[in-house]
């Protein structure tokens, strides 16, 4: 019996490939295609007068300069509505070129087509538009004051408005014997990919068809989107996902305005053309996520158990809502976390800015969720002067599956199918140390440091359907060649579907290869998103490969003369349980499966030695199947899988300079059976660094008329290694019941508690409530001051205490 | 627009430059304005080298100066002429055989996505001939201007020390050989 791959720390198979400079990104095709380039609005809020493109036309080099009015048929319409929900009261959504209105700085507006990117650019920059300028809407507290309009025709600028309500909330809070309010905000940032977004699409003249690639997250979402709005069958479209630089959630948008408008550009020119994202334009025009106000009423028993909470936010979707509105949804759904809560009711109003559109960057929505949450679960531990962890062990949800009561992002009823938070929050605790860190708080402050201890507990739906697909065919040279629909950008595809199907066929790593995001090979798939990957097309390649070992099975069953059941497949070779002297390669038996066999090849030859004649009266090929040794599969879960986690953080915040260090990061993650735990520490490593990032570095800031302050890496401050903490990480695999390989979404995971997590450090540390992120330096030391002078009131556990009752900073050098 | 203004931008001024990449010489027509790292990808097609800010920040596009890490997208590539250019591909472009970098990357899993890989690959080669034992806080210091969205860099930093040991190793051998050549001569 062969080692089981599933569970192995493969090293990745597209490592060599990538490390060498033989990835193939998108802005590596097609090189010498003529590219486009963007005339974008500089203005937020603004109706256009006029737009004069003679600058343009006269540079040598142009080819085409195209605004609203060129755009055919459908393409010229509104982009789509992609995800439809009850909550949405005002669906809006923008233009592949704006035409007569813009509602953010970004939006585009003109396409240039030049011979390059360089003279697109020179001729963009001598399109001369005549704006009518608007105030325009900035931030949530603008937006829901309502006393401007984003878009016309509305009365205020809200977009969707829900309520759920679990239980009865409010006899809930009239009974419970405590009750506090908590108000929270939370910033925006962004996913910034390494790579930006980018598009190429090629028109055959001959045959009339549309070859795209995409730097996206969804081939096949691009490529019906894109035939539904050239108006072309959809047999004529294909879309190709290359090497993507990473997308966390930015590139399920779809289509982008750059790609409808390329592919027209690209059949009227009967060419190909190429666009290519800058970073100044993925700042101010692809999506942003995060921001959101909230409050919080919470009810909750002397032993901190919570009898009722009360959860309403209001949410920053930008200028338009395409994608509509998962962000808020999934907050909404998330709140009650790893807690039993009997009462919960939430209210969610996502509002219209005129800024970039907000859709799901990693974590989509739960990050906010788990802040309100812990924060809370931080405030009812001060308000009783227990420890932290123990008001939430109080609350643990127990037994599993436990229903949630609440519909989530997929229709389904969630539900929390497997975990273990107690044992989870034991692994916790002895990982960061948690009952030895007073010493250590003792012996910091003797040197005169402040230190601070933090938590985080979240829970994820992940693995949403409705479905993901596999195809897999066996060569007659014995290799597997493996198929699935959904993109690929760092997670390893390659290597971890290679380990699940060379476990469920029986083969050699080395003879399976993967391709993913290809509508040529398998035109059904949902896309990369949500934590889903792992979960849905790894069950689907299971699956798949089930289905093509018994084919395989049946075959050699006739040819060595013995019942399948009785056949097993190691190493690519078919024999008897134990009996290995009657045996067959499977390569064999796809030679086999294909009653047209010219002896082309080794295997041909080698497998007419195992070659039965078919009786008379029988077709070649049977009623019910059909030739070669290939097989499709679907996988569909009856709901999300929910993977859970607990993070704790140990800071240091400078007395003086009110300089925040994390000291140690401690992860226990909970995403069922790993696949390939050093993949899944690795998406655990890059989630908690963007959660660094959102925690203590990055926001976007726009000023008063809409503008983007930061849109360069130079002042958008992503964090280098040098902010980063090592990252210490301890695992436990409860199986979920609702998928043959027993797993769990592990993607999103790290960002999740990260800026919950340091929060309740740095409050521990300062002792006095932190509700907002991100925080830097100067909000902190803001804070402080606040604090000194009594605005900001003091934990109530450490009224008394040096840190908490520390003076102002004016003072505090003399500490 | 006064067609005289278009016909001034029109004249886009181009030059012969001569470039070393990667120990070879190229003769190139090229805009006087067009960045190393656009010759690099679009005139040479090493598209190896790649673009993730063009403000000099991100580091995607470091390649090698004279062996001395620079961001190529600073730098017309006509200023690299009389300078030799080493990319990602320079290191190694054999898949089946990489470099000792290349090959800390693949066993430290440094990286996820891979575009910003070439230029941390670019980065360390040079970081561990000047520093061939770095310690941890030196190995977070040689990386810390190159940007990572996806790995936390917890396992590029490991990178480093696997390639100091790799090269390390490598050294080993080298001198031994030569030791033993030295024996053989005597």
């Amino acid at each position: 019996m062969t080692t089981r791959m599933f569970g192995q720390k493969i090293k990745r198979r597209e490592d060599p490939r990538l490390v060498t400079g033989n990835g193939r990104y998108l802005d590596d095709l097609a090189n010498g295609s003529v590219a486009a380039a963007f005339v974008r609005s500089p203005h937020a809020h603004a109706d256009i007068i006029d737009i004069d493109v003679t600058g343009a036309i006269d540079v040598e080099g142009v080819i085409a300069v195209w605004t609203h009015e060129d755009l055919p048929g459908q393409a010229a319409d509104r982009l789509p509505m992609l995800i439809p929900h009850p909550s949405i009261v005002a669906p809006h959504t923008g233009f592949a070129l704006a035409p007569d209105h813009v509602n953010f700085v970004g939006e585009p507006i003109v396409m240039v087509v030049a011979r390059d990117r360089y003279i697109a650019e020179d001729a963009a920059g001598r399109i001369e538009i005549e704006f009518d300028l608007l105030e325009p809407i900035v931030g949530v507290e603008q937006s829901r004051a309502g006393e401007r309009i984003v878009h016309q025709g509305m009365s205020d600028n809200v977009s969707a408005h829900y309520v759920q309500e679990v239980g009865d909330v409010d006899s809930g809070l009239e009974n419970a014997p405590h009750v506090l309010d908590v108000e929270l905000e939370f910033e925006r940032s962004a996913c910034m990919p390494m790579e930006g977004k980018g598009v190429i699409a090629a028109w055959n003249r001959e045959d009339e068809s549309l070859q795209v690639h995409s730097s996206t997250q969804t081939s096949t979402g691009l490529r019906a989107a894109l035939a539904a709005r050239l108006e072309i069958p959809l047999t004529r479209v294909e879309v190709i996902t290359p090497d993507v630089g990473g997308a966390f959630g930015v590139k399920i948008n779809h289509p982008w305005p750059e790609e409808l408008a390329v592919a027209c550009a690209a059949r009227a020119l009967e060419t190909t053309v190429k666009w290519t994202e800058d970073r100044r334009e993925h700042f101010i025009s692809s999506a942003h996520e995060r921001a959101q106000t909230q409050t919080v009423r919470v009810g909750f028993d002397d032993d901190g158990r919570i009898c009722s909470l009360d959860v309403k936010f209001w949410h920053d979707n930008g200028a338009y809502i395409p994608y509509g509105v998962i962000v808020p949804l999934n907050t909404s759904t998330h709140v009650m976390g790893p807690y039993n809560i009997a009462n919960y009711r939430v209210e969610y109003w996502s509002l219209y800015t005129n800024t970039v559109m907000v859709t799901p960057y990693r974590g989509a929505g739960r990050a906010h969720a788990v802040f309100m949450m812990e924060r809370t679960v931080d405030a009812i531990a001060d308000e009783l002067g227990m420890d932290r962890t123990q008001v939430r062990l109080n609350n643990f949800v127990r037994e599993f599956p436990h229903p949630m009561g609440v519909t989530m992002q997929d229709g389904a009823e969630g539900c929390l199918d497997s975990g273990d938070f107690v044992t989870s929050l034991d692994k916790l605790k002895e990982l960061v140390g948690w009952d030895d860190f007073e010493a250590y708080r003792d012996q910091a402050r003797a040197e005169g440091r402040r230190v601070g201890l933090g938590i985080g507990c979240y829970v994820e739906s992940t693995g949403a359907g409705p479905y993901e697909g596999g195809h897999i065919e066996v060569e007659t040279s014995g290799r597997v060649n493996v198929w699935t629909g959904l993109t690929t950008h760092g997670q390893a595809h390659a290597t971890v579907f290679a380990q699940i199907v060379a476990d469920a066929l029986g083969v050699p790593m080395d003879s399976v290869h993967v391709a993913t995001g290809d509508t040529r090979k398998l035109s059904y798939s949902v896309g990369t998103w949500g934590s889903r990957g792992a979960v849905m097309a790894g069950n689907a390649l299971h699956l798949t490969a089930q289905k093509v070992k018994a084919k395989a099975l049946k075959i050699a069953g006739e040819s060595l003369e013995a019942d399948p059941e009785d056949l097993e497949i190691v190493d690519g070779i078919i024999s008897v349980k134990g009996d290995p002297s009657s045996s067959m390669p499977l390569a064999a038996v796809s030679v086999l499966s294909n009653p047209l066999r010219y002896a082309f090849d080794e295997s041909a030859r080698a497998a007419t030695q195992f070659a039965k004649e078919t009786a008379a009266e029988e077709p070649s090929v049977k009623a019910g199947e059909q030739p070669g040794l290939e097989e499709q599969e679907f996988f569909s879960p009856l709901r999300s899988t929910v993977a859970n986690g607990m993070h704790a953080a140990i800071v240091e915040t400078d007395p003086e300079t009110a300089d925040i260090t994390v000291l140690r990061y401690c992860v226990v993650h909970d995403c069922g059976p790993m696949i390939n735990p050093m993949v899944v520490e690795g998406q655990v490593h890059g989630g908690v660094a963007q959660g660094v990032g959102g925690a203590l570095y990055e926001r976007m800031a726009y000023d008063e008329d809409g503008q983007l302050l930061n849109a360069s890496f130079m002042d958008f401050l992503m964090p280098f290694a040098s902010e980063i903490p090592h990252i210490e990480t301890d695992h436990l695999e409860t199986p979920s019941p609702l998928n043959p390989l027993g797993i769990k979404g592990a993607g999103e995971a790290g960002t999740i508690p990260t800026a919950t997590t340091i929060a309740s450090a740095i409050e521990d540390a300062e002792g006095f409530p932190i509700r907002a992120m991100p925080l830097d330096p100067s909000s902190l030391w803001e804070l402080r001051n606040q604090h000194a002078a009594g605005a900001v009131p003091s934990l109530k556990s450490r009224r008394g205490d040096s840190a908490a009752s520390s003076p102002a900073p004016s003072n505090s050098g003399l500490q | 627009m006064n067609q005289m203004t278009s016909n001034e931008t029109m004249a886009e001024p181009t030059s012969t430059i001569r470039l070393s990449v990667n120990g070879r010489d190229h003769v190139l027509e090229v805009p006087d304005r067009k960045l190393l790292s656009d010759v690099l990808r679009q005139d040479l097609s090493l598209t190896g080298t790649h673009v993730g800010c063009e403000h000099g920040v991100c580091g995607a596009c470091t390649v090698q100066l004279d062996g001395d890490p620079i961001r190529s997208c600073l730098i017309f590539a006509a200023s690299a002429q009389d300078h030799e250019v080493t990319t990602v591909e320079g290191i190694g472009d054999d898949p089946e055989n990489p470099s000792d970098v290349q090959q800390a990357f693949i066993d430290s899993h440094g990286l996820q996505c891979g575009f910003c890989t070439p230029g941390f690959i670019t980065t360390i080669d040079a970081f561990v001939d000047e520093n061939p034992d770095p310690t941890e806080e030196e190995a977070r210091e040689a990386i810390s201007g190159n940007l990572c969205r996806c790995t936390g860099y917890q396992n590029i930093v490991k990178a480093v020390h696997r390639t100091a040991e790799l090269r390390a190793a490598c050294g080993k051998q080298h001198s031994e050989t030569d030791e033993e050549a030295s024996e053989a001569n005597r």
